[in-house]
């Protein structure tokens, strides 16, 4: 841009800036990739709350009887007592006779919760170890070079070997999807340190005799926040992806657990007479993970501009 | 030039070295002891510490690394557990598949991301460039398999125009052989063009907006010559970089699209390994890919001064 | 003027250009008209946000579409209007009929073409020339833009080439079609004064031999002085005063011209007496600095940013370093302020080396030197009140809140700011006023020191004097000693007591301010000072009489 449009255009975002403070919230209701992406996840999160109470049964229930029925199946089922009720296999039954509408409803909790925690725990230790690798030169090599060690293997196949070496759970699965995320956050933080720690604003903190924490603290720190809010929700989508990729896999999450890539897993037998096991759940599936990411591209247009080069 | 392809060489043992560290940490972190596994159920105590011996497992750790990596050196990757074989030979023979589908996913990756990403940044902020987007996010979105089993059901279960699953060999005819690995190809690139598209768009958007497209506009160049001489060939380091990061999620999907379409390629075989818990290969198997990655990332680093006169070495 | 009303080749024609809404004005150019007839060089002068580059982009079309746009007047181009002209006639007459240089010759070309293929991409988009006339013309071109050795130009990326050979490629392939129009926004802003002075040299010889009209872009009087046969001042959006060069320059009449004019610092030296008894409080003694050397595989060869650096600053007094980009003057700062650490040599606080001092013993010793830098906009954290940035000093070493608070106060009232506003954030401030805040944040923590890194080199000449003039109050009423970085040879002759030139790294005159003006010894300070936009022309001197 020109000397004189770009001053004409900062005069306008300096005017903007000043009321900077309230309108991030405004700037976030305005924009409708956080809007939709925000009302789908909240919804998802209200399904795997409310998972008990929206008329499903037990996830793990076998029925031989019933098994491989197309989705709105209806069944007579007689109480104790003798009463009769109807109940209708709204997205039918797998080849044990289980209740796919119940386990995909249930298997919003396992998929939402390794997402957020694979997000929050990838998030929490990059920062650290990126801070202190931006700020202590010596330490800064030798975590690098682990940390290219680490990108240099491609992230699902690192996450398929880790799962192989515990007994499979929900803590091997998260820890195995958390590790290969680890060194792209430290490099983001990384990058963010080397860059503020060249700003004169800090280079001032120095000559007024801030200590190093404080300096940390103080100027570098609320710089990654932006960054990091953006760079978590990509994390969390792409969790929540390989989470069911190790499922599907067969590697992930013991079967009997309901979740999305397990009941994917199961449908894979009968895909051809009965796709609805994979359907479904591949529907919910992907319409969380695109809501996450339609979240953290509206986040990234709102909070950190300069991050739109970046992915 | 020639110093800086050294230097990048010698660069790349490193990381090469904390991958093996990596992954014989992991193979010496597993439960149970190899010579039993591979003693089978009815092995002798006897022939259990015979086959320790050979393979060094009564030696210090640093003893055993170090025989370990020899033998990587030499080519030799140990015995699988589980197909009781040669895990080398496993591997070349399960090349082929792999590579083909990674080929073919490739050149439609190009071919198809590029020219959307140049077309959504010069109609910036039009209907052209939210479709392109909204494609991008979606693809990024919908998981191969998932993807895979749809292609499956519309393109061969509903209207044939394709085999259901499977692989034949080159040798077997270029059309049999091209036409198995069409839709597996369409599945592994939506993520890859997804990604591709999207990095185009961005750099080329970023390039737009550099003072010598306005110098190049103060010429009288029309729009068309301004993309095409100035913008993206300025835009080309970036796109080209992360292509050799993308080989990290094609990989990944390699993985998951062998195993949707049955082809017996090293993905499958890293599934097959895993449950199996066949470490030699599993090991064998993560030592290759990330080979092959950190190896094409060189040579994308190579390219740089190919496509920016700034960047000599 | 006796010549024959001819018709002029550019005739703006009471423009105005609309501003984006939510701006603090509606328009960013607002009914102006400016003529420039053949063989006519016009300075548009102003300084930030007056509205000059958007007239000049408007004329060429390449404003940013939603954002500006056009709503009233016309500019016509040897008669046409080239508001109204398609996109297509646009093309044409860009390039061939008007061209541009802009002002940054690092960014302007095309890093990944020759220039040589640059500038035949004109010829190719203007003409049907056959390859070797096209070639015989860039080579005939570079010769006239007395670029060394043409091929080897024509056959060099541009980023083999200096700053001042870019800008004369930019100059090559503007007039490489004999355009009736040259627009020059700002060319050299961006360059060192020497670069500077042999660019216009060549744009007044290349533009008389080339019958070129030329719109001239620039904020510097210096500039005008040399370059411009009329002249039209601009203010926020309007022409204040418009006429010859000598008119508005020896006898302004608007207000805000004389204020400009007033405002632009004299070359004299201000011939202050020096106290020959104070106490010296910074001496360094052979102080280096060098980058690189060593690396294993390239050979990188170790540059010397600093050399032999020795000099010394006494209470009450300004020391004025003096030089060129890349000359070391602000390494020699930064190594002072401990910011990098030197080399070798000595830095002697009082009697303290700091030097060498360790990372815990520089802090007791951090508070006595403090540093103002260039750059207003990226010298205070965006997300803290500038009051915590005041205060952040000294209760680093254990002063209360409250106190610190006070303290601020008062320095705000010392840097001519309102004292209440320590709760705002820096977003809301001028660059002059957030220099302000930066020299109270300084002074908070009670330096013996204080370094100006450029302090008022981004700042528009108005404002400038402002700064310079509360920097020298505060020096005599603390009776601080202070060190002055700058570029510009006007500043220096204002605000210093001695100086030093330096040159690659090395000092290469240093002696009292008023000497070293009047009878510069060394060749390179000679031709620095020969180089200085306008120097035959005294705009204080000027102003008192006109």
């Amino acid at each position: 841009m020109t000397e004189g449009t770009e001053n004409l255009v900062d005069a306008a975002a300096s005017a903007d800036a000043s009321s900077r403070r309230a309108t991030v919230w405004e700037q976030l209701v305005r924009n409708t990739s956080v809007m939709v992406g925000g009302a789908i996840m909240a919804l998802m999160v209200l399904i795997a709350i409310c998972a008990p109470l929206l008329g499903t049964m037990d996830p793990s229930d076998i029925d031989p009887a019933w098994r491989n029925k197309k989705p709105g199946t209806e069944r007579t089922l007689t109480a104790d007592d003798g009463t009769q009720s109807t109940w209708v296999y709204l997205m039918g039954t797998d080849t044990l006779g289980r209740d796919t509408y119940s386990r995909v409803i249930y298997g919003a909790q396992v998929s939402l919760a390794v997402g957020l925690i694979v997000a929050v725990l990838s998030l929490a230790i990059g920062l650290v170890v990126g801070m202190v690798s931006g700020y202590i030169r010596w330490l800064d090599g030798i975590v690098m070079r682990v940390m290219d060690g680490l990108m240099a293997i491609p992230g699902i196949l690192l996450a398929i070997a880790l799962v192989s070496l515990a007994d499979a759970g929900l803590v091997t699965v998260i820890l195995a999807i958390t590790i290969p995320e680890i060194p792209r956050v430290v490099r983001l933080v990384r990058s963010i340190v080397l860059s503020i720690r060249e700003e004169p604003y800090v280079e001032a903190a120095i000559s007024v005799g801030t200590r190093l924490h404080l300096i940390l603290i103080r100027h570098v720190l609320p710089n990654t926040i932006a960054p990091l809010i953006v760079q978590g929700t990509y994390i969390c989508a792409s969790a929540i992806l390989v989470e069911a990729i190790l499922s599907f896999l067969g590697v992930g999450i013991p079967p009997e657990t309901p979740t999305w890539g397990n009941i994917m897993a199961e449908g894979r037998i009968l895909f051809r007479v009965f796709p609805h096991n994979i359907l479904f759940p591949g529907i919910f599936l992907a319409i969380t993970v695109l809501a996450v990411n339609m979240l953290g591209d509206g986040l990234r247009d709102t909070l950190d501009p300069r991050m739109r080069k970046r992915l | 030039m020639f110093g800086f392809i050294i230097q990048r060489l010698l660069a790349t043992i490193p990381v090469l070295g904390m991958v093996a560290v990596f992954v014989f940490l992991m193979l010496r972190l597993t439960p149970g002891d190899p010579a039993a596994v591979l003693a089978g159920d009815n092995g002798t105590p006897e022939q259990i510490e015979q086959i320790r011996q050979s393979l060094g497992l009564n030696e210090p750790l640093l003893v055993q690394l170090g025989i370990w990596v020899g033998n990587l050196l030499q080519g030799d990757f140990g015995q699988s557990y589980f197909f009781k074989k040669d895990v080398a030979e496993l591997i070349l023979l399960r090349v082929e598949p792999t590579l083909a589908l990674a080929i073919t996913t490739l050149i439609l990756t190009i071919a198809v991301a590029v020219p959307i990403g140049v077309i959504a940044a010069y109609k910036h902020g039009t209907w052209i460039d939210r479709a392109v987007m909204a494609f991008s996010v979606a693809g990024f979105s919908v998981p191969v398999f998932v993807l895979g089993y749809i292609l499956i059901y519309v393109f061969a279960m509903e209207v044939k125009l394709f085999p259901v699953q499977g692989y034949k060999e080159i040798s077997d005819g270029f059309w049999p052989f091209l036409h198995r690995l069409i839709l597996p190809s369409i599945t592994l690139s939506v993520i890859y063009i997804a990604l591709i598209a999207r990095i185009t768009r961005a750099s080329v958007l970023e390039i737009l907006g550099e003072d010598y497209i306005r110098t190049a506009y103060a010429k009288g160049l029309t729009p068309s010559t301004v993309l095409r001489k100035h913008a993206l060939r300025n835009a080309a380091v970036p796109i080209v970089t992360v292509i050799g990061i993308g080989i990290a999620l094609l990989i990944g999907g390699v993985v998951v699209t062998e195993s949707v379409y049955n082809i017996p390629g090293l993905g499958r075989l890293t599934v097959d390994a895993v449950l199996g818990r066949d470490y030699p290969t599993i090991q064998a198997v993560i030592i290759v890919f990330s080979f092959v990655y950190v190896v094409i990332n060189l040579l994308v680093d190579l390219t740089y001064s190919l496509l920016d006169p700034r960047i000599r070495y | 003027m006796t010549d024959a009303p001819t018709q002029p080749i550019l005739e703006i024609d009471n423009l105005t250009i609309d501003l984006p809404e939510g701006n603090d004005r509606r328009h960013a150019v607002d009914g102006v008209s400016i003529s420039v007839g053949p063989r006519e060089i016009v300075c548009l002068v102003g300084e930030s946000g007056s509205g000059k580059s958007v007239t000049a982009f408007s004329i060429m079309g390449l404003l940013p579409k939603g954002q500006l746009t056009p709503s009233g007047g016309a500019i016509r181009l040897m008669g046409e209007n080239v508001l109204e002209a398609s996109e297509e006639r646009l093309r044409e007459l860009r390039g061939a009929r008007m061209s541009m240089i802009f002002q940054e010759p690092m960014t302007a070309l095309n890093p990944t073409m020759t220039c040589g293929d640059q500038i035949e991409e004109v010829l190719t988009t203007h003409t049907d020339l056959d390859q070797a006339t096209r070639q015989t013309k860039i080579l005939d071109i570079l010769e006239q833009v007395q670029l060394p050795d043409p091929p080897r130009m024509a056959a060099s990326y541009p980023h083999q080439l200096s700053g001042g050979q870019r800008q004369r490629i930019m100059i090559a392939m503007a007039l490489v079609l004999e355009p009736v129009l040259l627009i020059a926004d700002e060319p050299t802003t961006a360059l060192d004064v020497t670069t500077q002075e042999q660019i216009l040299k060549l744009m007044k010889e290349i533009q008389k031999t080339h019958d070129t009209a030329v719109l001239f872009i620039t904020h510097d009087f210096g500039v005008v002085a040399e370059i411009a046969d009329r002249v039209a001042v601009m203010q926020w959006g309007k022409v204040v005063e418009e006429g010859s060069s000598e008119a508005v320059l020896k006898r302004p009449q608007a207000p805000y011209t004389r204020m400009l004019i007033g405002a632009v610092p004299s070359f004299t030296p201000h011939g202050r007496p020096r106290e020959a008894k104070a106490p010296v409080v910074l001496a360094t003694d052979g102080l280096c600095k060098t980058y690189g050397g060593g690396g294993f595989f390239q050979r990188a060869r170790p540059v010397h940013a600093a050399q032999d650096v020795s000099l010394e600053v006494r209470r009450g007094e300004t020391l004025g370093i003096v030089g060129e980009s890349g000359s070391g003057k602000s390494t020699v700062a930064r190594c002072i302020a401990r910011l990098i650490d030197p080399t070798s040599g000595h830095i002697y606080l009082d009697s303290d080396d700091i030097a060498q001092a360790s990372q815990s013993r520089l802090r007791s010793l951090r508070r006595r030197v403090q540093i103002v830098f260039q750059d207003p906009y990226r010298s205070l954290n965006p997300r803290r009140t500038v009051g915590a940035s005041i205060v952040e000093g000294p209760m680093n070493y254990g002063m209360s809140g409250a106190a610190a608070y006070e303290r601020a106060r008062e320095l705000m009232s010392l840097v001519r700011l309102d004292p209440t506003a320590l709760d705002r954030f820096p977003h809301q401030f001028s660059g002059g006023q957030r220099q302000r805040i930066c020299i109270a944040r300084a002074l908070a923590m009670e330096p013996d020191l204080l370094i100006a890194d450029e302090a008022v080199s981004a700042l528009d000449v108005s404002v400038q004097a402002q700064v310079l003039e509360l920097l020298d109050d505060i020096r005599r009423r603390l009776d601080l000693a202070m060190l002055f970085i700058t570029h510009d040879l006007r500043v220096a002759a204002q605000v210093c007591d001695t100086v030093a030139v330096m040159h690659r790294g090395q000092v290469v005159e240093y002696g009292d301010a008023a000497s070293v003006f009047s009878d510069p010894q060394h060749d390179y300070t000679r031709a620095l000072f020969a180089a200085a936009p306008g120097r035959g022309f005294d705009f204080g001197g000027a102003l008192a009489s006109g």
